[in-house]
This record gives C-alpha cells, structure tokens and sequence, in this order.
C-alpha cells in the first residue's frame, strides 16, 4: 500500500516536470544508440549497417518512447488535463455562449445549494454545536383538540423522564424572554427555561462557570441561577472574567449567573437565538398561569429526547404511547384523552421548523425545477454548437477517434461548464446562506436567526448536482454525435423542413421540459398569491387599522403588584386624554403575537363532558376598554370596566364558539365556569375573532379581568389615527414623567403584527414567483431559438411556399402554430405533473384547493402570451422570406 | 489483465535487471542490455527498448536509482545502482524463481 502510494506520488509528480524529463529521456535514448553503434563500428561493422543493426536490436524508438511516457505519468490524468485544456479554449473561444451557459448554470446550481444549505442549518442540523442532533427527537403532547401537537405537563414530563427506556436522555427547552435594559432603552431578548440537565443531555458544556445542578429545577422559584449566552456576555457584560457570581434581574427576579455558554452556541429554539437559560424552577418568573410544576393539567413543556444508538423513533413512539396510556388512567382528570407524539427534530411543532418546513419543500421543488430549466437552456446552446461544430466532430472521427472519446470530451466541456456553474453557485449560496432571514421582517426588535449551514453534506449534495447537471447537459450533443453520418455530414448541410422531424426533436424535447416545467411554476406562483390574497382579505374578526401597541415591562423594574396597578391606571388616563387617542386599553397579550396563549383546564357549570374529553381553553388577561379599541364587536353581555376588580366577584367573558361548545344555545351570560379552582361569572360574549393564527379554524377562548389577576408587565393598545412616530414620542414623555426609569419597547402597529402572521406565505409567494418568473423567461428564450433555428434552417421551403403563392398570414399562420403546439404540449404534460405537485404546498394553501381553476387558467394565459411574444420574431421574419433569393442559394 | 505468458517473461526481465545490478554494480542502460545477452549467449531475444521503462518501473518502485555521469568513452550516460530495497527484492524474486523452476522441474520429471 505504501509503495503504491509512493509510487502513484512520483508519477504524479512527474507530471509537473514533463518538459526536463522528456530532455533527459531523449538525451538518454541518444546515448545508447550512439553506444551501440560505437560498438559495432569497432567491431569492424560499415557505419550505415552499425547504425541499422543498432536500431533493429533497441526496438521501435518511438513506441519506446510512448511506452516509457505512460509508465512515467498517469495516462488517465493526462487525457482528461489534454480534454479540460481542450475544453477551456472551447469556451474562450465563445465567451457569449460560454458566460450565458455559465450564468444559467450558477442560477441553478446556486439556487439548488442554497436551498439544500437553508434545510440543512433549519430543519436537519438546527442547532450549532449540540451533540449528534440525528439522534434527537421532539416530543410534545396531543388531545383530541389538537392532534397536532401540544405541550406536556411538568409532572408528565418527570413521568416520561423516569420510564423511558428507549432515550439516552429527555430534556425540557421552552421559549421564553425577558426585558433588559441597556442604557436608556428596553431591549426585548430571548432565553430558554430548561430542565437541570440541559447542557449535560445536547452535550454542551459551559465555556466558563458550569450548568444547572440535580435539583435546580425542583421547588417554586427555589433556584434564581442563570447561564448566559456567549454574546450576552461579551455585550452586556463586556466579557467579563469575574461574571461568575455575579447577579442580573430577569423578568424581575435576581439571578445569580453560574455559567457563560460557549461561542457558536445559540440554544436549541429555530428561528432565534437563545441568550439566557434558567431552570425549569423558575417557570413562575417567566410564564403566566402561576407555579405549574406540580400542576398536571397546565400543559407548557416543550421538550426533546435523545434515542438510543440504533432506537427508531418508531420504537420509541411505542413506548411512549404505553407510557401516556398509563398516566391516562393513572390521572383520569387531567390526561383523558391525551398522548404523547415525537417528532424529528425538522417536524418540531413548537418552533419555527414547522412553519418554514412547507415554504422549504416547496422551495427545494422549485430550484430543482429551475435546475432542470437551466440544463435544459444549457443543453440547447450546447447542442446548437454541435451543429457549428459538426464539421469538428465529422473529422475527428474520420481520422480515427472513437465515438467513446468523442463522448468522454463532450463530456469533460459539460463538466467545466458545470465546475464554474458550481463554483459561482456555491459562492451566490455562501452569500445568501444568511439571506432566508432578510424576508422576515424583526418582530419587536429581535430579529430571527435563520442560518444555512455549507457543511460537506451540503458540498457533496452540490457536487451531485453538479455532475448530474454535465451527464443531463453533456448528454444532448454527445447524442447527437453519435448519429454523425460521415458521408452525408462532411458534404454539406441539408435543408430542413419547418414542420420538419429528423434532428429537432431533442430541441423540441428540451423546450418542451422547458414549457412544463415554467408552467408548473407558474401554478404554483398562482395559488400561492391566492392564497395570500385570501389571508389578507380574511377579517381577523378585530379591526388592526389604527391600533398600535407596546410593552411596558413593570416587574424588571421591580414593582410590586399594587405600585404597579397604580402605574397603568396613571398612563391609561394620561394616553387617553392624549390628543389624538380614541381608546386605550392593556392586555396580557395581542393577538397573533408569538408569545402562546395561556392555556387551562375549565368546568363549565351545567356542561358534562363527554369521557375522553377534558375541556381545556385558551384565554387572554384584558382591562377595561379592549374590545373597543381592538375593535372586537359584543353579541352580548358587557365589556370588562374599571370596576372589574380584586374587591368584586371574578368575571370573564367568551367568545361565540365558546358559548356554542359549552351552553349549547343557552344563553350563557350569568353562568359559571371554573377557571384553577375558583369560578368567574360570564358577563359577556364577544364575536370570535382570531387569536394565534389568522388560518386557524375559529376556536374556543375567554377573557378574563386583567385587574382581577395582578398583572404587572403586559402590552398598552391604543386606537389612534396619529402616525406610530408621533404617538411613540408622545408615549415616551407620558411613561417619563411618571417614572423616569422606565421606557417603553418599539411601538408596532397591529396592523404590521397581521402582516407578519402571513410572512411565510409572503416568503412562499417571493420566492416561487421570481424564480417562477425568471424560468418563464428561459422558457420563453428556448422557445425564441428554437423556433428562429426551425426559421433559418428552412429558407427554401418557406421560399417555395411563397413562390407557390402562400402569402404573409399563411407563413405567420404556420410558424406561430408551430410553436403553439410545442407550448401547448409542454403545458398538457406541465399540468399533469402540476396536479400531482401542488399538494406538497401543503399548508401554505389557505382556503385555495390545490387544483384550483383560477390558478391553472391564468397560468395558461401568461404561458400563452409569453409563448407568442417567443413566436412572434421567428415568425414576422419568415415572412420576410424573399422567395428569388432563397430558391436561389 | 495481461496475460500470464507476459508476466512471466516481465518478472523474468525484473529478475535479470537487478541482478546485472547486483553483480556489476552501477551501469547505464546500454550496458545492461548488453551483459543480459552476453550471459544468456545470445539466447534471449531482447528488444533493448523495452529495458527502459522497466528501469522506470524500478525506480518508481525504489528498487534502483539513476544518476548521470560519463561512460568509460566519455559519453554522458544515465547510471542505475540497486539500493537496498532492491537488493531485497532480489533475494526475493530469485527464492521465487527457484521455488517456480524447482517446482517445474518435478512435475515435469513426474510426469
């Protein structure tokens, strides 16, 4: 083995000092023979026969050469080097080809690494330095409401934690974020609640400090310990060395930092950056709702699990589903009809994943597509220079090539079109692996954190790409070649036929792909805007114009509870007396945002649920005023007012599925529902309106008295036709004057919030719609060359028709047809294939049927009309055919 | 896949070449052919040519190594040397040899 390698690295190295060595061979050659006829000469030998007889005993000189060559190089390496050498002076022969080619190629290869580098950082390898995330795995809960998937109870978890025995380990990482100041303004920043094993179980230690101990996560606010991210350190903290130790509020506990994350490390949450991690212990800071951890009903764990070497994640499902059957009937009231699921990690349900995984499918489909035109562009120019050059070929073969040489150095000019393809698609990819991001908009200052990832998966993805690019391209004149007939081609070209078979058809071929495959697109592109369109026009069921909001966050700075109450009753009648103002009202949350309803159990009083279910409700914390200034219209009952507070009987307030689902056409105002123990009379039902998501199916939900909850932190709504710059200022000075210490977040309009709810329908629509555009166009221009070459290529036909008395219109009549067909034929077979695509759009459809008319028939029309544009040129200039002249030449 | 015939006669000129190296010390190509067919006494056709890329092949393989100096005629001339890998070989391709003939030798005195 050593000696072949020793042996291959001097041939090799041989190759780079031919010129010297071929020198010393000759030289060395020279000498023997000159020996040998020395030899002979004093052995009494004429010099004329010394020298024969020398000649005649070596052997062939030149095959001795040649022989002596190949075992001094690496043949192989030597034809290819000659073949690429070849290749590259081909193409600088014809730069307007070659950097056409060149350029379609980057776009397609490019868009293919990208997108592969996108699913790979998002969706496959998420998460930056965590240990072997193949053998992670989501899990989360279901109930008959939501199949889908949900959160777990704290004690489940434990429950799931203890019996396991498929998992290396089971973890807990839930979103959460906190408020910090820095300098004068508020800064919104994200952090994980975690269980103590956190760093233990993804398999990353803190850089300084250590991670959560065993029993950290146990007991009601017990542990205040945080670590922190790696760029909160060097940013907040200036790279401190002495961090550990030291404390920072958070949410407006005191926590003391134990650890600094190491560099590269950024959580385990797609689509932001975690900066701050706290154990589960200290959920009650964090979360809404009150302390949970013994709470078997109040689902909020969001957690993965690690399998076993060689576990599926079927067999681990198995096990989990045994395990939750358990705890149903161990726990009747609060796990009826509840299970557990697991995910991979690019099916996560409670992060980003879920939602980019639809636009990522659709995209991969797309920049193949668009791949697929590409070659197909490439192939046609490559095959209209086999034409220029058949009379190349046509010689080569006569003087003796072999049609397999002929292939491999078709072959080899493919894959230097493709190797620089690649190269300028990998570096359009490396640039653009960030770019995902830039089409969504930051949501109340943090920006998502989408990155791709160029790993080797990624490059040897690429790399296949790029081969099957040159096989599928290399492929089409190589083909042609190979039915050269010698007699006819070295003679001249022969005539053809505008309706004419023999040899168009590969371009034909090509352009019909071509056609199919933009048309594919261009359905896509039409369902995706209808849908959009849809969303848009889709009434939330509250009125987002003119409503803007912000965050005044009271617990960072430390108020207590009753401080607190006195600050929002202050700054509600300071903003609402503010010129300008129609309304004003604070609530936990706003609509749509990304923050998660709080979610509980309830009893309704008079309302027996059927067996397997345990109703369990979303609800918001409002003030007085919300409904009107969400614009949220009553059915009945009243609104939630300042007399709605701690010294009164609780009150909350449903909305129509609600009042539907559990009083089932009674009147429910004045009844009872049980909310954690105490029960809160109904004072009033509210239109439904959409709550987390502007496509979900209208759902069950209730209100209940902000005032009758303490809440300290919370968002500020306001309704007001001023600009969000003139109210923000104005905001400012109001929240100043009554404590210079606080300052408000960025003030979002809800309208902005709405847009932002339909961003990945919006990236979708992008995104299809300019590649969709610009395959339209390549599509267009294949159509152009063939049909001008069917054009060029028929002269004496047209020229005959004419002198045989067709006039313009019937020449326009039968190029235009022509071409027609072709398009006609690739939107058949287009629309086949679309009809099995579209369905992949999944979820990014709303209302939309993924066969839907409107989107089929425009994207005819647009096809039929860039179709004729194509056609128009070639045909206009057929009928400038001057008969005399073509019967002539 | 060359055919065995071939092979025998290539380990055959491998075995001769590093022999004359063994025995002679260093010699150009020249030289070489022509003790190889003094030895054999003319009974080996051999086409001298073909010598070269074995000596390539030898070298490569470490077994030898070349240098340029001047013949005895004051002709430049490239000389080979066995090194001590080649001398290796040698012992082992002549125990192989002798294995193969004595081998050969009995099944055809058997037979």
């Amino acid at each position: 083995m050593l000696e072949f390698v020793q042996v291959f690295l001097r041939r090799l190295a041989s190759l780079f000092r031919r010129r010297g060595l071929e020198d010393d061979l000759d030289e060395e050659l020279r000498s023997h023979l000159e020996m040998a006829v020395e030899l002979h000469v004093r052995k009494g030998m004429a010099p004329e026969d010394a020298r024969s007889e020398a000649r005649r005993s070596f052997g062939g000189v030149e095959q001795t050469k040649e022989a002596y060559r190949d075992q001094r190089g690496l043949p192989m390496i030597e034809t290819m080097l000659q073949d690429l050498r070849f290749g590259l002076r081909m193409l600088r022969r014809s730069p307007g080809f070659s950097v056409l080619a060149i350029l379609c190629l980057t776009l397609g290869i490019g868009a293919n690494a990208a997108v592969f580098s996108w699913i790979e950082g998002i969706l496959f390898r998420p998460y930056p330095a965590v240990a072997h995330q193949e053998s992670l795995v989501a899990v989360g809960g279901t109930s008959r409401d939501e199949p889908q998937g949900t959160s777990l109870s704290w004690p489940d978890f434990l429950d799931l934690q203890r019996s396991c025995t498929l998992c290396e380990t089971l973890f807990v990482s839930k979103i959460t974020g906190t408020t910090l100041s820095i300098g004068d303004r508020a800064e919104r920043t994200t952090g994980s609640i975690v269980s103590a094993n956190y760093f233990d179980a993804i398999g990353v230690p803190p850089m300084l400090g250590r991670g959560f101990l065993p029993g950290e996560d146990q007991g009601q606010s017990a542990h205040p310990v945080a670590v922190i991210s790696y760029q909160l350190w060097r940013g907040r903290f200036r790279g401190d060395p002495q961090i550990i130790g030291k404390t920072e509020r958070l949410d407006g506990a005191v926590h003391t930092i134990v650890g600094v994350a190491p560099e590269g490390f950024y959580g385990t949450f797609v689509g932001w950056r975690m900066n701050f991690w706290v154990p589960v212990s200290m959920e009650d800071t964090f979360e809404g709702g009150g302390y949970k951890l013994e709470d078997r009903g109040a689902r909020w764990i969001e957690s993965y699990a690690r399998l076993k070497p060689g576990v599926t994640q079927q067999q681990a499902q198995q096990e989990f589903a045994a395990i939750s059957q358990r705890l149903e009937a161990t726990y009747p009231a609060t796990n009826r009809g509840r299970g557990v699921r697991l995910w991979p990690l690019w099916q996560t349900p409670f992060n980003n994943a879920a939602t980019l995984l639809p636009t990522l499918e659709t995209m991969l489909v797309v920049v193949v597509c668009v791949l697929l035109i590409a070659c197909a562009n490439v192939g046609n120019l490559l095959l209209v220079r086999s034409f220029a050059r058949r009379h190349e070929m046509s010689v080569r073969l006569a003087i003796g090539a072999g049609t397999a040489r002929l292939w491999r150095q078709l072959l080899t000019e493919g894959l230097v079109l493709s190797l620089f393809g690649a190269a300028g698609g990998l570096l359009a990819a490396y640039w653009c692996r960030h770019a995902l991001v830039l089409l969504f908009p930051a949501r109340g200052g943090v920006q998502m954190y989408l990155p791709g990832e160029l790993d080797w998966r990624v490059l040897a993805l690429s790399a296949t790409v790029c081969l099957v690019t040159t096989l599928l391209m290399g492929l089409v004149p190589a083909l042609q070649t190979s039915k050269i007939d010698l007699a006819s081609s070295m003679k001249m070209e022969a005539a053809g036929v505008v309706g004419g078979r023999g040899r168009a058809w590969v371009r034909s071929g090509l352009v019909l792909v071509q056609v199919s495959l933009s048309f594919i697109l261009l359905v896509g592109t039409g369902l995706l805007m209808q849908s959009l369109l849809t969303i848009r026009s889709t009434s939330p069921g509250f009125n987002a114009r003119g409503v803007q909001y912000t965050g005044i966050d009271l617990v960072s700075v430390g108020y207590t509870p009753a401080r607190a109450q006195n600050f929002q009753d202050e700054l509600l009648e300071r903003v609402r007396s503010l010129p300008g103002v129609e309304s004003a009202a604070f609530s936990r949350m706003v609509p749509l945002s990304y923050v998660s309803s709080a979610t509980a159990p309830i009893v309704v009083d008079g309302y027996t649920p059927p067996l397997e279910e345990s109703p369990t409700v979303d609800y918001n914390e409002v003030g007085p005023g919300y409904f009107v200034t969400l614009g949220i219209p009553l059915v009945s009952g009243r609104e939630f007012t300042r007399a709605d507070d701690e010294k009164v009987a609780l009150v909350a307030m449903v909305n129509e599925t609600m009042a539907q689902r559990y009083w089932q056409g009674r009147n429910p105002l004045g009844q009872r529902l049980q909310l954690k123990g105490s029960w809160l009379q109904v004072v009033g039902v509210a239109k439904d309106s959409k709550y987390s998501s502007v496509r979900e199916k209208p759902t069950p939900f209730f209100f209940i008295a902000l005032r009758q909850n303490n809440l300290r932190g919370g968002v500020l709504n306001i309704r007001t036709p001023l600009a969000p710059q003139t109210m923000a200022a104005a905001l400012a000075r109001e929240v100043r004057a009554l404590d210079p210490d606080i300052a408000p977040y960025e003030l979002i309009t809800l309208q902005e919030q709405l847009e932002r709810s339909t961003s990945p329908q919006m990236v979708a629509v992008t995104l299809v719609g300019v590649l969709g555009g610009l395959a339209l166009l390549l599509a267009a221009v294949g159509l152009y060359g063939v049909m001008s070459y069917a054009v060029s290529q028929s002269t004496r036909e047209l020229g005959l028709r004419m002198a045989l008395g067709a006039d313009a219109s019937n020449l326009l009549r039968l190029v235009m047809s022509r071409g027609l067909a072709l398009t006609a034929g690739g939107v058949l077979l287009g629309a086949a294939v679309a009809l099995a695509l579209t369905r992949l759009l999944g979820n990014l459809l709303y209302k939309v049927s993924p066969r839907d008319p409107l989107a089929f028939g425009s994207a005819l029309a647009v096809m039929t009309i860039a179709s004729l544009a194509a056609c128009f040129l070639p045909a206009w200039r057929a009928t400038r055919t001057d008969p005399a002249r073509a019967l002539r030449d | 896949m060359p055919a065995p015939k071939s092979e025998v006669l290539q380990g055959t000129l491998d075995l001769l070449v590093l022999k004359t190296l063994d025995s002679m010390g260093p010699m150009h190509g020249f030289g070489i052919a022509l003790r190889i067919q003094q030895v054999s006494e003319d009974l080996l056709q051999l086409n001298q040519g073909t010598l070269y890329p074995a000596l390539l092949r030898h070298e490569q393989r470490g077994w030898i190594t070349s240098k340029w100096g001047t013949s005895e005629n004051n002709r430049r001339a490239k000389y080979y040397s066995l090194t001590r890998a080649g001398r290796k070989q040698l012992e082992e391709e002549a125990e192989s040899w002798g294995r193969m003939s004595t081998m050969i030798n009995r099944v055809l005195r058997t037979s």
